[in-house]
């Protein structure tokens, strides 16, 4: 409504009213009485509406807006210019106390709950708040021009990666950044290669053009936050000449939430969540941090992973311990792991019938992450299928269990390792024959469980190189705020 | 007549479009080269075949390092550079 102010009373009372309530219409002709007396009547949606009472029309909400109405019909007294009594939905009582009148609706019931205010509909709040300029919106507004096409004029600014992305208007922006209690100029951290200052607002522009909903963003801004623990070495990774990029595995109660896949296909395509907040997560990296493939990133070939790598765990089995618990964060509670990982390598065993065989069989395979002759080098994220973890849980076993049972078996004696035995060139150093290494190091080796019901079919997901370096590249896990 | 469709920028907003690159000395006389180990194997033996050659031209060289290539350089490493030397040499990166 133009000059909402000046439908307010000084001294007096406004009723904002829809048609389309019928505590509303039960209430129209107490409005008429009052508007014979005064009282301003606001419409939200019919004109005309409450007959007899010569309504105003709040077509844009500004009105309701600003007034904050939640529910329809309120009755506000004003006195002096201020705001000195509301009453919300019908009730005799408190309508009049606020008019003073005691003989109100005499016809009308005790009590009658009012309806939602259009102003607070779906979407609608921050649509008005945009509209309205509430929303302070820091970074720089790029326009398009009408002969143009938003989505091209995206990938000309370098901004995707070299998918579509969805263009970040104010209205999207107010929307992602609904999805957190955080303030939009909060500072997440300072993203690399460029050590870039990211503020929510920044992720949330991010989030959009990713696809995200609004309540997939506390996923995103934890996922940055633990990419940016010293422990990480994202810088690293980015830069990297080897495959791996992040993968994000999220645990907890907001994994069924915001509907994440742990189940069919969860490594693959099809899941809005998983897709876009592992995407969001590397828009921001190249946006706002500035790291871009062919320039900083100097991945030899890449993963296809790097697009958005991202899925829960599969936590239906109260016996299974989740990966996040296992690394500190208490039960119940929602966190990200992020792990420096290069593509989905498939196991496929059909024939292990026992938890002893089927350790026996996984350790082979995870022997050849990075190179068979290479220990404590790149590390790995197990992902167990609900098939093969029957054998295991048919014995008995937990997390505990298996990766004990698999860091044992994963042990070779050093004379197998070294350069240059078995003709291989590749391998530790020399010197450390008479050893019993490890395949991976500690911090490096997770396990997690994933995937449809049916197939004996695991994934190995192997690590980056640079977990070599000890105390400096480990898998991170953090907590994911509101 | 309606607002321009509008969108917000996702980058650090800190590059001028065109970025434009320092143009090189005509000499290297008098300048002192900064060589930076990465911090990554054998950086340092790469570097010490550059020194020795640039040395035997008889020009100023200091050297720098990183303590991981897995982090970026810490910003007094930065600011060193920066102060003391004319030119840098930045290895090795694979």
């Amino acid at each position: 409504m133009a000059g909402w102010r000046d439908a307010l009373p000084s001294n007096g009372l406004l009723a904002v009213v829809k048609r389309d309530c019928p505590t509303c219409v039960l209430v129209a002709p107490v409005l008429a009485e009052l508007a014979a007396e005064g009282t301003v009547a606001v419409t939200q949606d019919d004109p005309a509406f409450p007959e007899g009472a010569d309504p105003r029309h709040d077509g844009d909400l500004e009105l309701s807006y600003r007034l904050d109405i939640e529910t329809v019909p309120t009755l506000i007294r004003f006195s002096g210019g201020r705001e000195a009594g509301r009453a919300i939905g019908w009730n005799k009582a408190e309508w009049r106390a606020l008019t003073g009148r005691a003989e109100l609706g005499e016809s009308l019931p005790e009590n009658r709950p009012g309806c939602g205010s259009l102003s607070v509909e779906f979407g609608m709040p921050e649509r008005l708040a945009v509209r309205f300029g509430d929303i302070p919106l820091k970074a720089r507004r790029i326009t398009v021009e009408d002969h143009d096409d938003p989505m091209e004029a995206a990938f000309n600014r370098g901004w995707t990666d070299g998918l579509p992305i969805v263009p970040p208007t104010d209205l999207r922006v107010a929307r992602m950044l609904a999805g957190t209690t955080r303030a939009a100029d909060e500072i997440v951290g300072e993203i690399p290669p460029n050590l870039i200052p990211c503020t929510v607002e920044k992720a949330a522009i991010n989030a959009v053009m990713a696809g995200c909903r609004p309540e997939y963003f506390p996923t995103v801004l934890a996922a940055v936050e633990a990419a940016l623990m010293p422990g990480f070495s994202m810088h690293g990774l980015l830069c990297t000449t080897h495959f791996a990029g992040p993968v994000i595995i999220v645990n907890g109660p907001v994994a069924r939430r915001i509907g994440m896949n742990w189940g069919l296909n969860a490594l693959g395509q099809g899941n809005r969540a998983n897709a876009t907040i592992g995407r969001a997560f590397q828009l921001i990296v190249r946006n706002v941090g500035g790291g871009r493939p062919g320039e900083i990133d100097r991945a030899a070939l890449g993963n296809p992973g790097k697009y958005t790598f991202c899925f829960a765990e599969d936590e239906t089995d109260p016996d299974w311990t989740p990966l996040s618990v296992a690394r500190g964060i208490p039960p119940g509670r929602s966190a990200v792991t992020l792990f420096h990982g290069e593509g989905v390598s498939g196991f496929v065993d059909q024939k292990s019938r026992t938890a002893e065989e089927l350790t026996t069989s996984l350790a082979h395979y995870l022997w050849h992450v990075n190179h068979p002759k290479l220990c404590e080098f790149g590390g790995a994220l197990l992902v167990l299928s609900p098939e093969h973890y029957l054998i295991y849980k048919s014995e008995g076993w937990g997390r505990e269990e298996i990766h004990n049972a698999l860091w044992t078996a994963l042990k070779r004696p050093g004379r197998d390792v070294v350069r240059g035995a078995g003709g291989l060139a590749e391998g530790l150093e020399p010197g450390r024959e008479d050893e019993i290494i490890d395949k991976f190091r500690e911090p490096t080796f997770l396990i997690t469980r994933a995937g449809g019901p049916a197939g004996l079919f695991s994934a190995v997901i192997g690590g980056w190189t640079g977990m070599r370096m000890t105390g400096e590249v480990d898998p991170v896990t953090k907590e994911i705020g509101p | 007549m309606t607002e321009p469709y509008a969108m917000r920028d996702p980058t650090a907003e800190t590059e001028p479009a065109y970025r434009q690159t320092v143009v090189p000395p005509a000499s290297l006389d008098g300048l002192t080269i900064g060589l930076l180990s990465i911090g990554k194997e054998r950086s340092v033996e790469f570097l010490d075949a550059v020194e020795e050659r640039l040395a035997a031209q008889g020009l100023k060289v200091m050297r720098f390092a990183k303590p991981t290539h897995t982090k970026p350089a810490p910003r007094g490493v930065i600011q060193d550079l920066v102060e003391r030397c004319d030119i840098v040499v930045e290895g090795l990166a694979d």
